[in-house]
């Protein structure tokens, strides 16, 4: 018995005329493949927009208006990045078989097609990459050892990069495909086979289907039917809760009756009970919480404007003010809230959510809500407001 | 899967020019967005970039084209269309779904985050979509025109 050679294995590597479905072709792929290549788009720039509120750029403001404009585009990052898994999946079926394409004959051919090769790993490697990391993220399970935020933002250049150039590649090729209708190729040896029409179909109802089963977090009337949403929308004073007091290490300090709040402008401090905080004029906001994971969920804040706070001990009601809180463990236990945001009367240490005494879970004895900004920076327990004079 | 070549045009020459330098530029920056990375971050990120590719195409394709390939033999043929859309359906919100199937994530002492009964749900889609695939069936069937069935029978070059 001899060994087999290589020609014996080239022999039963398939080739791409080895798979049977008509319903592949480019006619199929260039429309999923442009819809896929929308909602990357979509994805890319609600991102950004996404990184720019935790390191804003010195060229940019961000307004506190319009109020729910981050509620939006964080919905729309998780919703598109949702609707884009089918379609990639069904995109890559319907060009399976061109992995098996034999590596052309000449040195430059060779390098050619190496390096359009190269372009689709790096594609659907940074693709996978996105979709997956996302989607964890959104339930908070991180099996890795890179910092999410950071990974996810420089990989999504990649993925736009080699998203482009495979679209340069395959210009004439899109061109000519969704040029040419989709029609039912006949098969006149096999009637039965599922057409091209029906796999396009089953993308599209799938991609629609995954958006409408997850989409509850972010769209509080589709919560009932979205069966595999998380945040569901119950919790203390219905608002769902990402950080509780006892994960944060605040469950006690939070109720201590010596706590107190210091507001602190230059080298003036004062300090208040929560008692003397809710004899101050109180304003009520319906005002978003809207979380980088695609949750978000409107709520009535009644509270004290920060920039009231700040004028008890002389502050300018346009200054940056840093909020720091009784938080303990984990990320994001102050935040610093710029002028222009201060300055909008619907920037406030809340007291009470939905006309009741804010839950210890929402940030009692009193957290900062502020219109158009993620969820983390809406720090809870706070204990101090800074200012520079 | 013969596929004709169709030739660029000038204009879209222009174009793929653009594409490519702008396309190369995003990658690099990408690149340059990580060089402070650790070793056992890039590591750790290099895992991940390369699973996907390798779940896909050693894995899940091969498995999908040999389900496709039973399917054609085995099924009768008026079952073949809708199961197949019941199938991608399934397989695909599956997928989504299994970061909430998987068990993981949430935090501790908070039921706020995985606040559903996402495995019930699963079992739920998957028997509604066999409904589907069974009803769609028999009723396409029953529509058929009796004299295309006998005119071409589906056993002579099923295809997957």
């Amino acid at each position: 018995m001899r060994l087999p050679t290589v020609e014996d294995i080239e022999r039963r590597i398939p080739r791409p005329e080895d798979f049977e479905s008509r319903a592949r072709g480019s006619a199929l792929t260039a429309r999923v493949g442009s819809a896929l290549g929308i909602a990357f788009a979509i994805c890319f720039l609600t991102g950004m927009w996404s990184h720019f509120q935790y390191s804003t750029p010195g060229w940019l403001t961000i307004s506190p208006n319009p109020t729910q404009l981050y509620r939006w585009t964080q919905g729309l990052h998780i919703v598109s990045g949702t609707a884009a898994i089918p379609l990639l999946l069904v995109k890559l079926w319907s060009v399976f078989p061109r992995l098996f394409i034999r590596p052309p004959k000449g040195p430059r051919a060779l390098l050619i097609e190496a390096l359009e090769r190269g372009s689709i790993a790096a594609l659907m490697g940074s693709s996978f990459f996105m979709l997956a990391s996302g989607t964890l993220n959104i339930i908070g399970w991180y099996p890795w050892e890179f910092s999410f935020r950071r990974t996810h933002e420089a990989v999504a250049w990649v993925a736009i990069g080699s998203l482009l150039v495979h679209i340069a590649i395959k210009l004439p090729v899109i061109r000519q495909a969704l040029g040419a209708p989709v029609g039912h190729e006949d098969h006149p040896l096999d009637p039965d086979a599922p057409s091209r029409r029906t796999v396009m179909q089953g993308a599209f109802v799938a991609s629609g289907l995954a958006v409408l089963l997850t989409a509850g977090q972010s769209v509080p009337w589709l919560s009932r039917i979205s069966a595999f949403s998380v945040r569901p929308g119950d919790g203390p004073q219905d608002l769902p809760v990402n950080r509780t007091a006892k994960g944060a290490g605040a469950d006690k300090t939070a109720v201590d009756p010596a706590w107190r709040l210091e507001v602190t402008v230059g080298d003036q401090t004062m300090s208040l009970t929560r008692d003397q905080l809710l004899a101050m004029p109180q304003s009520t906001h319906r005002l978003p919480i809207s979380c980088v994971e695609g949750w978000s969920r409107s709520a009535s804040w009644t509270g004290v404007p920060v920039r009231d706070l700040l004028a008890l001990v002389g502050g300018s009601p346009d200054s940056d003010v840093v909020v720091r809180s009784l938080q303990t463990k984990g990320a994001f236990a102050s935040s610093i809230v710029v002028g222009n945001v201060v300055k909008d009367e619907r920037t406030m240490l809340a007291l009470k959510l939905n006309g009741e005494t804010l839950d210890i879970d929402h940030g009692y004895p009193c957290r900062l809500i502020t219109p158009n900004r993620p969820g983390v920076f809406q720090t809870k327990w706070v204990n101090r407001l800074e200012a520079k004079a | 899967m013969t596929e004709t070549h169709p030739v660029a045009t000038r204009g879209e020459n222009l174009v793929r020019g653009l594409l490519i330098a702008a396309g190369v530029g995003f990658g690099l920056w990408g690149l340059w967005l990580m060089r402070d990375f650790t070793r056992e971050q890039l590591t750790s990120e290099a895992f991940w970039l390369a699973g996907g590719v390798v779940i896909h195409d050693a894995v899940l394709a091969p498995v999908v084209v040999a389900i496709g390939y039973l399917a054609s033999r085995l099924l009768p043929g008026h079952f073949r269309s809708s199961t197949a859309t019941a199938f991608l359906i399934w397989g695909t919100l599956t997928i989504v779904f299994l970061p909430v199937l998987s068990g993981q994530g949430g935090k501790p002492g908070n039921d706020t985050i995985l606040g559903k009964p996402y495995v019930l749900s699963w079992i739920i889609m998957t028997l509604v979509l066999v409904g589907y695939a069974v009803a769609a069936s028999v009723l396409s069937k029953r529509m058929r025109p009796v004299e295309v069935t006998a005119e071409s029978p589906s056993s002579s070059a099923p295809t997957s």
